[in-house]
């Protein structure tokens, strides 16, 4: 049967407890409206007073030992409250490519470094619209005397421009992928850029440096099924997210439609408005399902991954009609820019487009039913 | 784990060993829509699992059960339908009138009922709905008078939608024992036989052509005074608890003849080339993921879990796997492609067609689409009640 653990349960309320304090609306807003890279504040507090990054990373790197599903749990709350920090970035998209594309080098530097939330760390894939964002190439890297030197523009990367550390896979002559580890000092150029969905900064990154043979961490060349197994730990991060994203969304509907009063009674009353809620419910039940379903046999292998892919089919899906359901339940105001809704919708927009449209993870997913690899 | 692995192999081979000679035919029949085919074989199934002691195997071993846990008790679902076994004549005894008999019967009524369930040799059926008692079940308007002289109870009025009446024995019928009582209040259980005079059963043919519903007509049927279940009044809190015992473990073995109908699509899909459209092979991805979904919600729903989240997203459940259903029939037919349209006795086919017709029933029975939305907000999410009509 499928259900938290006692310490899973206290995690999450912990963490609940915790952001409804400290991750107001007014919190992400002061973000959004200043363009600013992250909530400095919040960050501080969730990566070294609370020791979230910690979580999944192996008790030899300093980390916690637990699982996806406790991430998951961290990921659910941190987007129902839209928190403006590099969570993700650092704990699903970066954490798991070190671990599982590392040297013993690297991974005893940066991941004990995220454990001890001393570093905000991000990727650079070269496409981070698809669903395998290192199947194209935005960086070559060549030998040099004393290293490698790098060229090329990775149009969009995130948390770039708060992240103390970026990797960059990049093709080798030859044509291998190796995966390289760029502080700030690097030598690239970070060129913040003006998004639709401010609670999620991007920015591009233009290589043209000679870096040091040790800024190289991979070990022997990245492999697919390295990236693979990275990737499923964003798609499943990002799935969850999502979800608290849409739970989010509701529960800021739920408590305007319970106060606004049309005709002599809430518009929480009508039933063509609760039939429309319940509607969501139903949906954030199908997602948590299968994303908690998902987490909790992660790197088990069998359909694993074709699941998180259906994760974030789910997700994408239900994200967006919470948000424009947020909207339009909102009324005139749902249109403002000092309401909430269009916070959660740009997000919804935001976060689809992210490691591969649905339309393309469902074809992942029928490719494997109908056992055909895929439409040629 | 290990003594699950070891539980189901015990299925499966009991399964390959007894689903086989004259019982081979009923593989994967009686499902969706064919809920009265092969009834007399279909009963001597029954007869045939409870020689192997798998009828009622959640029961506890007091009360003639294996007592199995939830885990081995979706197990024997899962391999039972994954063996293709056949829809359960027993469901309505085995599932609701057992525990609640356990529950609130008698000791007398325990030992007169038990055992024609666990031996298979008595088949039930519920007396619920009503012309005008569909979703507002309050409203039932069959009445129950007492008989001074014997102590039965009397009984006058129309249950619909009755599931297999005309193949049961005994029926729980839900009356109004309280002249001029409404709603919930004044409602008496009862269990009555259905060979007796004063008891006319109707099959009502539905969509697909068969005939699994039927109305039953009593017009001064008598239920004996100790076929009471529970006090007068008591009708209302037993028919609820009595729909709230199936936990929904059956529901795994539902999910598995989900499974094998969407198997059946993607061959017949190969078969005809309409695995070359993109759109059908999105759909069927689709359908696949939410089945995964299905399950894992019917695995939160079935532990222990009491969180706010869970209990609130249970009640989504039935609209979760009948809208989930419903949409496999149209994607089914899709697939099929003019085909769709032949009748002809190709069993994959048929099954199919069936499906597609019988799921439009999936969202109206046992709570309609609208009024499980209706539950979700004001149970789930705490919105204002529906207001009550004065008609």
């Amino acid at each position: 049967m499928l259900e938290f653990t006692p310490d899973q349960q206290m995690i999450r309320k912990e963490a609940q407890r915790f952001l409804r304090e400290q991750s107001s609306s007014e919190a992400t807003r002061r973000v959004v409206d200043a363009a600013a890279s992250h909530d400095a504040a919040l960050w501080a507090s969730i990566s070294r007073e609370l020791g979230w990054c910690a979580m999944a990373i192996p008790e030899e790197y300093g980390g916690l030992g637990l699982g996806a599903t406790e991430v998951a749990i961290l990921m659910e709350l941190t987007g129902a409250r839209l928190a403006c920090v590099p969570f993700w970035s650092t704990v699903c998209l970066a954490a798991p490519l070190l671990q599982s594309a590392g040297n013993e080098a690297a991974r005893a530097k940066y991941l004990a470094a995220i454990a001890a939330g001393e570093m905000a760390v991000t990727v650079a894939y070269a496409d981070p619209s698809v669903v395998d964002p290192a199947a194209t190439v935005a960086v070559k890297a060549s030998r040099t005397a004393a290293g490698y030197r790098l060229d090329g523009r990775v149009a969009q990367v995130v948390d770039l421009e708060v992240a103390d550390v970026v990797l960059v896979p990049a093709e080798l002559e030859g044509g291998a992928t190796a995966l390289f580890a760029l502080s700030r000092d690097a030598g690239q150029t970070v060129t913040p850029l003006k998004v639709l969905d401010g609670t999620r900064p991007i920015a591009s990154l233009d290589l043209a440096v000679e870096v040091p043979a040790d800024s190289r961490i991979d070990d022997g060349g990245v492999s697919a099924d390295q990236l693979g197994q990275a990737l499923a730990s964003a798609n499943l991060g990002l799935a969850a997210e999502q979800l608290g994203t849409a739970q989010g969304a509701l529960d800021v509907t739920l408590a305007y439609i319970a106060e606004r009063v049309q005709f002599g009674r809430t518009i929480a009353s009508f039933q063509a408005i609760k039939h429309r809620c319940a509607r969501l419910v139903v949906d954030i039940a199908e997602a948590r399902s299968l994303v908690f379903g998902a987490a909790a046999s992660l790197g088990e292998g069998g359909d694993n991954a074709l699941e998180i892919s259906g994760a974030r089919v789910l997700a994408s899906d239900l994200q967006f009609r919470a948000a424009e359901e947020a909207i339009q339940l909102h009324g005139g105001i749902g249109f403002t820019w000092e309401y909430d809704p269009h916070l959660y919708f740009k997000r919804a927009q935001a976060s689809a487009a992210l490691l591969g449209p649905r339309d393309a993870h469902l074809d992942g997913i029928a490719a494997s039913v109908f056992g055909d690899g895929g439409l040629k | 784990m290990s003594d699950l692995t070891a539980f189901r192999a015990e299925v499966r081979d009991w399964m390959a060993r007894h689903l086989t000679g004259k019982f081979a035919e009923l593989k994967y029949r009686g499902g969706s829509g064919e809920g009265d085919v092969l009834p007399e074989l279909r009963k001597e199934w029954e007869r045939e699992l409870a020689a192997g002691r798998w009828t009622c195997p959640g029961w506890s071993q007091e009360h003639g059960g294996r007592g199995l846990s939830v885990a081995e008790q979706v197990a024997f679902q899962e391999e039972y339908s994954r063996a293709g076994g056949p829809g359960r004549m027993g469901h309505i005894g085995e599932g609701l009138m057992g525990p609640t008999l356990i529950a609130f019967g008698t000791e007398d009524q325990k030992k007169r009922f038990l055992p024609g369930i666990l031996s298979g040799t008595e088949v039930w059926c519920q007396g619920y709905s009503e012309p005008s008692a569909g979703s507002d079940f309050g409203n039932i308007k069959t009445r129950a008078r007492l008989d001074p002289e014997t102590g039965d109870w009397i009984v006058s009025g129309q249950k619909v939608w009755t599931s297999l009446a005309h193949l049961s024995d005994w029926i729980f019928v839900v009356a109004r024992c309280e002249e001029g009582s409404v709603g919930r209040n004044g409602l008496i259980f009862l269990l009555m036989p259905l060979a007796q005079p004063g008891v006319e059963i109707h099959p009502i043919k539905q969509i697909g052509g068969g005939a699994e519903f039927n109305s039953v007509f009593f017009d001064g049927a008598r239920a004996k005074a100790e076929d009471v279940v529970g006090q007068l009044g008591d009708g209302w809190k037993i028919a609820m608890a009595l729909l709230g015992f199936e936990r929904g473990i059956s529901t795994l073995g539902q999910q598995m003849s989900f499974q094998q109908e969407l198997d059946l699509i993607v061959d017949i899909a190969k078969g005809n080339g309409s695995d070359r459209s993109p759109a059908i092979r999105q759909r069927v991805a689709y359908a696949w993921t939410g089945l995964r979904a299905m399950r894992y919600l019917a695995m939160r729903v079935l532990s222990d879990d009491q969180s706010a989240e869970t209990r609130r997203e249970a009640l989504t459940y039935k609209y979760q796997w009948s809208n989930w259903h419903r949409d496999l029939g149209r994607l089914a037919m899709d697939v099929l492609k003019m085909d769709a349209n032949v009748v002809s006795d190709d069993p994959r086919r048929e099954r199919l067609q069936q499906m597609f017709l019988f799921a439009r029933a999936d969202t109206i029975y046992g709570g309609t689409n609208e009024i499980q939305l209706n539950i979700i907000a004001e149970q789930g999410l705490g919105m204002p009640r529906e207001p009550r009509g004065k008609l």
